[in-house]
């Protein structure tokens, strides 16, 4: 076989186009929201717009600092809530999606049911969640639940549902019983569904515990920017909604890697994705 | 040589409705260890029989006997292939063709403590049919013809007395197809199962088998039982030999004429 110098090709790596390089492609996102932040600055300043109504993005970042141990503290407690509701949406969508996926019965029965429950607004059901449990991390846990699961159930179930037929007779052929169809098959393949509903999932239980909070919590970065608000600090509110983006988007990341790393199979190039945690 | 495989009288249904007869009264018969190729104008339900011969489905009148035992369920000793490799993509090709190996008892229990012994025998089977090397790689990694390769592989790792194989050449290449003829040729003479291999091309029937049946449109039935007596192994140059030419012009007449009786 012919060695590849031999061919004389120019290396080429040195002929990708500038913004197609890796270091700028990690850059471009920071550079992105740094750009947002000045011109939002320049927009402020130029046209003089009072702090109450949009405060300057200077302005957020020192009452960022000057809050800072309040703001950690709210956040911590806005992080685990949503962790929980966010586990607990895993669980019970996780194998609420195994038994939907695994069963037509199951399926034509709970789906329209399931549909009606997730058209209901769950800020509506706040209130007889207050009813129920008082005011407190409880109410909250559970709205970020109810947000997140319904994302998990459906991927999860249309993962296990659509094993090719092929594929499904070739296994029974060789007389695999149904769980063996699902745990060879269709467990693996809805992994990639899994994922990908995690980080809707994600994002979806951050806004259920977080308006929850606005509402019936004295904990949490949702009651921090409601009394900030009541208080006319409007700069600390914004602190608030800056802390929760970031959290977001670092679990958002965090769901991101595992899905690579555990189904990288699904994605193949993952180099080439427009994912931002490339 | 006895019958391993019988066909009495089998038709098939799909719903309660007449018209929708996919099968009408086909019988035929097969002795273990033979290869037949299945024939027919697309939509004679040349796929449907195998189904019906699998256990995957149930026929509406008539009986289907392997072994001499009638089949009334799945049977679980089938291997299959079809035009879609339907490789599992999160498992390498080594680890595709041992699926089969993990369900079928007595295998199943044995995997454990006779891995090495297992694979050993994957690699063995993926060799014969050309894929050393290509062990570890992912379907992804692998040409339309490597897959099929790989799919009949996994169809044959556990040994099945029956190998259905629903136009497993369908979607490749006329030269890679003709390579996995000779391929699945020489897993057929090492193993010996018998083959029920349902096919557009009648070229490939007529090279692959013993035996050729052809099948009516719909409401199949076979109208010609034709056997193929060039001697094995056959080569690539048998295809082009003025017997075999004339093989399928006869399979091709008797098509056309089942074609036309439709229309």
């Amino acid at each position: 076989m012919a060695s590849p110098e031999q061919y004389d090709l120019p290396p080429l790596a040195r002929h990708r186009k500038f913004l197609d390089r890796r270091a700028v492609r990690r850059a471009l996102p920071w550079l992105v929201v740094a750009a947002m932040f000045l011109f939002w600055e320049l927009f402020v300043r130029a046209f003089g717009i009072q702090e109450f109504v949009l405060p300057a993005p200077s302005a957020i970042f020192a009452s960022l600092w000057e809050w800072h141990e309040p703001i950690l503290e709210n956040a911590w407690q806005t992080l685990m809530t949503t962790l929980v509701g966010f586990g607990l949406a895993i669980l019970i969508g996780g194998l609420g999606g195994v038994a939907l996926g695994s069963s037509a019965v199951l399926y034509a029965s709970f789906y329209p049911l399931l549909i009606g429950f997730n058209s209901v607004p769950k800020v509506a059901v706040i209130p007889i969640l207050i009813i129920w449990f008082g005011i407190g991390t409880i109410p909250a846990i559970i709205t970020a639940f109810l947000l997140a699961f319904f994302p998990i159930l459906v991927n999860v179930a249309t993962g296990i549902a659509t094993v090719e037929p092929e594929l499904r007779d070739v296994l029974r052929a060789l007389g695999a019983t149904k769980r063996q169809v699902i745990v060879k098959v269709g467990l693996p393949r809805a992994m990639p569904y899994f994922f990908a509903s995690l980080k809707i999932a994600m994002t979806v239980a951050f806004v259920g515990s977080i308006v929850a909070e606005t509402v019936a919590a004295n904990k949490g970065i949702g009651y921090l920017m409601l009394v900030a608000s009541s208080r006319f600090q409007v700069p600390l509110a914004f602190a608030g909604l800056i802390v929760t983006g970031v959290m977001g988007v670092g679990m958002y990341v965090a769901c991101a890697a595992i899905e690579r790393r555990m189904t990288g199979w699904a994605t193949r190039s993952a180099d080439d994705g427009v994912s931002f945690s490339a | 040589m006895s019958d391993f495989l019988e066909l009495d009288r089998v038709s098939l249904k799909y719903t309660e409705d007449e018209t929708a007869l996919a099968l009408y009264h086909t019988s035929f018969r097969v002795s273990r260890g033979e290869f037949i190729a299945v024939v027919g104008p697309s939509g004679c339900g040349k796929s449907t029989l195998m189904k019906v011969v699998t256990g995957l489905w149930p026929a509406t009148a008539g009986t289907v006997k392997v072994a001499n035992q009638v089949v009334n369920g799945p049977l679980s000793i089938v291997g299959m292939a079809f035009q879609n490799a339907s490789l599992l993509p999160w498992r390498t090709a080594l680890d595709n063709v041992m699926l089969p190996l993990e369900i079928v008892q007595p295998h199943a229990s044995r995997l454990k403590k006779e891995r090495a012994a297992y694979e050993a025998k994957a690699r063995d089977l993926l060799a014969l049919v050309g894929l050393k090397g290509s062990e570890q790689r992912y379907p992804w990694e692998l040409s339309g013809g490597m897959q099929q390769r790989t799919q009949l592989c996994r169809a044959l790792v556990h040994e099945p007395s029956l190998l259905m194989l629903d136009e497993p050449f369908g979607a490749l290449d006329m030269f890679t197809r003709e390579e996995l003829w000779l391929a699945l040729q020489d897993l057929w003479l090492a193993n010996r199962p018998t083959v029920i291999l349902v096919t557009h091309d009648l070229r490939e029937a007529a090279f692959l088998a013993d035996r050729v049946l052809v099948m009516s449109a719909r409401p199949g039935r076979i109208v010609l039982d034709r056997k193929v007596t060039t001697p094995r192994p056959r080569t690539l140059e048998n295809a082009y030999l003025p017997e075999m030419v004339e093989l399928v012009h006869e399979l091709r007449e008797h098509i056309t004429a089942a074609r036309a009786k439709a229309a």
